[in-house]
């Protein structure tokens, strides 16, 4: 009984373990690395700052530090989407995507540091030079909404990658729908 | 001269090469002219580790010129084949040689060409090469078979590049016409795309996406140096080399859209050359180098134009057809190939500039880049064949279509004589 009480649980914990690793390389494969960094960046200064010499002991130990995303724009923008999706044969951002370009323009406005590459990409129809100057023209009509949202040129630079990096394998209307795209990156 | 006694070839006919070839002809059409040849086994090729003979007749095939004809029996460069007994095989030229070890270790790779038809010798050749450079030998000896029967300069011992894709490794990669016999001249995580040789044979230009943007870089063959020579803010892309190798043109987005510039071969003097509002991308030089051929959409589709390399107005030359792309012009001007889009297919198309009269040479749906051989006899190009991107020649008349290599490979780019 004992020695089976034993193995039952030490059981429990590798199969603990396992579904616990197993969550952790869902969360890897699924989440942004962006959006696992956001509380790491922001409350390392916001902790620091108030004691003024944390190491000296010098902060009252009941304090705690204000950590409040919404007033932060620039980590507001972290969580939006960074992905604009367009029709065939189109250069249109879609009002769909309205909410995203708002986002990062805010972020752009108010952290006059930060800088943005957009990156325009189609599916894998035709020549690769055409398709590499479509998804030109795809990422420099997302630059020019974000420019009269507020961002300025400077802080924002349209490339093109064609139709080299697709998102995802397929030559199907879903996987071309998929492919169509300009993402945000930040540089 | 021998292309007095032709033959035709039946409809649809298929032949297979023997098994040391790395490729397929595929003979199609009536009407094909070709030189009955036949090229004996080199004496002692078997102990050099090519198959010399082999080369040289897959060459000769490839090219749509010739059709190879057996040659029973031992003969080598020294033999006095009975010409009657040749021409009652109903062949017009016949090859022979030796390949013969020397003490440093090259081979003495020794070869003579008889006219059949008139019972003469048409010459010969002695060659010590290195172990390496023995395909190189065979392709030469193709190249004089080649241009001692046609009148004019063969390709065969030119070289190609192309890029591979493997998994998420890129490779830029040069070999020789035939696509055998490879080397990596680059390889990246990220993409590359559209490589361009220089007029001499000795540097690359292509796109990498390295820095993660589209940047143009030259790159020497021999020796691996390379330098970004433009890295403007956007993209930058399509890099052609004009005929005497001193200025690039391109297609830069650094003032907003794709517009074509020319700058000198360092990346000096740049200079924007179209001003349309539109998308103008792929220029190439005529080798006269005063007109580029390019494509623009400011019709409302992509179409081939041509301009004055000192600018101007551009023309359009591409009518049939909502979307023509990927322009490569003969080296003699008269022949324009694109890909056209007709229906879903993307299709290897030649235009006759004198006539206007466009062509499909193909009846494959996912053609691109193609390139003209020097003498402008062949066209390369890529395409898909059972699921994989697969490198093709072809005649100017569609007729013959060989596949090189069983490896995936796309954007093939034929290089200039010599090396």
């Amino acid at each position: 009984m004992k020695s089976v009480r034993v193995n039952t649980s030490v059981r429990w914990i590798q199969a603990l373990c396992v579904v616990a690793a197993g969550a952790w390389l869902a969360g890897c494969s699924s989440v942004a690395l962006d959006e696992n960094k956001v509380p790491v960046e922001t409350r390392t200064p916001s902790s620091v700052k108030p004691g003024g010499g944390a190491a000296a002991g010098a902060a009252p130990q009941s304090q705690v530090a204000n950590v409040d995303l919404t007033k932060n724009a620039a980590n507001a923008a972290d969580k939006l989407p960074r992905v604009i999706y367009f029709d065939f044969d189109s250069y249109v951002v879609k009002d769909e995507f309205r909410p995203t370009i708002e986002g990062q323009a805010k972020a752009l406005a108010t952290d006059r540091k930060r800088h943005l590459a957009i990156e325009g990409h189609t599916d894998e129809r035709g020549g690769r030079e055409y398709n590499l100057a479509l998804g030109q023209k795809r990422a420099e009509a997302v630059a020019k909404s974000l420019t009269l949202l507020g961002a300025t040129d400077s802080q924002l630079e349209a490339v093109s990658f064609g139709k080299e990096r697709p998102a995802v394998q397929g030559s199907d209307e879903e996987a071309w729908a998929k492919n169509r795209r300009a993402e945000l990156v930040n540089r | 001269m021998l292309n007095r006694r032709t033959f035709f070839a039946a409809s649809a006919l298929l032949l297979a090469l023997p098994a040391f070839a790395q490729f397929r002809v595929e003979i199609s059409g009536v009407g094909a002219t070709q030189v009955p040849i036949a090229v004996a086994k080199f004496r002692d090729e078997d102990r050099s580790g090519q198959s010399v003979s082999g080369i040289i007749r897959a060459d000769l095939e490839r090219s749509g010129l010739f059709r190879n004809i057996d040659a029973p029996g031992s003969l080598d460069e020294t033999s006095q084949p009975a010409m009657s007994e040749w021409r009652s095989r109903a062949v017009d030229a016949l090859v022979a040689g030796s390949v013969t070890r020397l003490a440093d270790g090259r081979f003495d790779v020794r070869f003579k060409l008889w006219d059949v038809v008139k019972g003469v010798e048409l010459g010969g050749q002695s060659n010590a090469v290195n172990p390496a450079d023995l395909r190189l030998a065979a392709h030469r000896i193709a190249d004089f078979v080649y241009e001692k029967l046609t009148g004019e300069k063969g390709v065969f011992s030119t070289r190609i590049a192309y890029v591979v894709k493997n998994g998420n490794r890129y490779t830029l990669r040069v070999a020789d016409a035939d696509g055998e016999s490879f080397q990596v001249a680059l390889e990246s995580a990220e993409p590359i795309i559209s490589p361009a040789w220089a007029p001499d044979g000795r540097e690359l230009a292509y796109v990498s996406f390295e820095s993660q943007k589209a940047v143009v870089y030259t790159q020497e063959v021999a020796t691996g140096k390379r330098r970004a020579i433009a890295n403007f803010r956007g993209s930058n892309s399509a890099p052609a080399w004009s005929p005497d190798g001193r200025t690039i043109a391109l297609t830069l987005s650094r003032e907003g859209g794709s517009q074509l510039y020319l700058m000198g071969r360092s990346g000096d003097n740049v200079q924007r050359i179209t001003n349309s509002g539109a998308i103008d991308t792929e220029p190439v030089f005529t080798a006269d180098g005063r007109t580029l051929y390019f494509v623009s959409d400011r019709g409302g589709t992509p179409q081939i134009y041509r301009m004055s390399a000192a600018g101007g107005a551009p023309e359009r030359v591409s009518f049939s057809g909502s979307y023509n792309i990927s322009p490569a012009i003969s080296a003699d001007g008269r022949t324009l190939a694109y890909i056209s889009r007709q229906g879903g297919a993307f299709r290897l198309y030649t235009l006759d500039l004198a006539s206007g009269n466009a062509q499909a040479l193909t009846d494959t749906s996912d053609d691109e880049s193609p390139s003209f051989a020097p003498n402008g006899r062949l066209i390369i190009y890529a395409t898909r064949a059972e699921g994989r991107n697969v490198l093709m020649t072809i005649t100017l008349d569609g007729k013959i279509k060989a596949r090189l290599m069983s490896t995936t490979a796309h954007e093939p780019v034929w290089g200039p004589y010599g090396r």
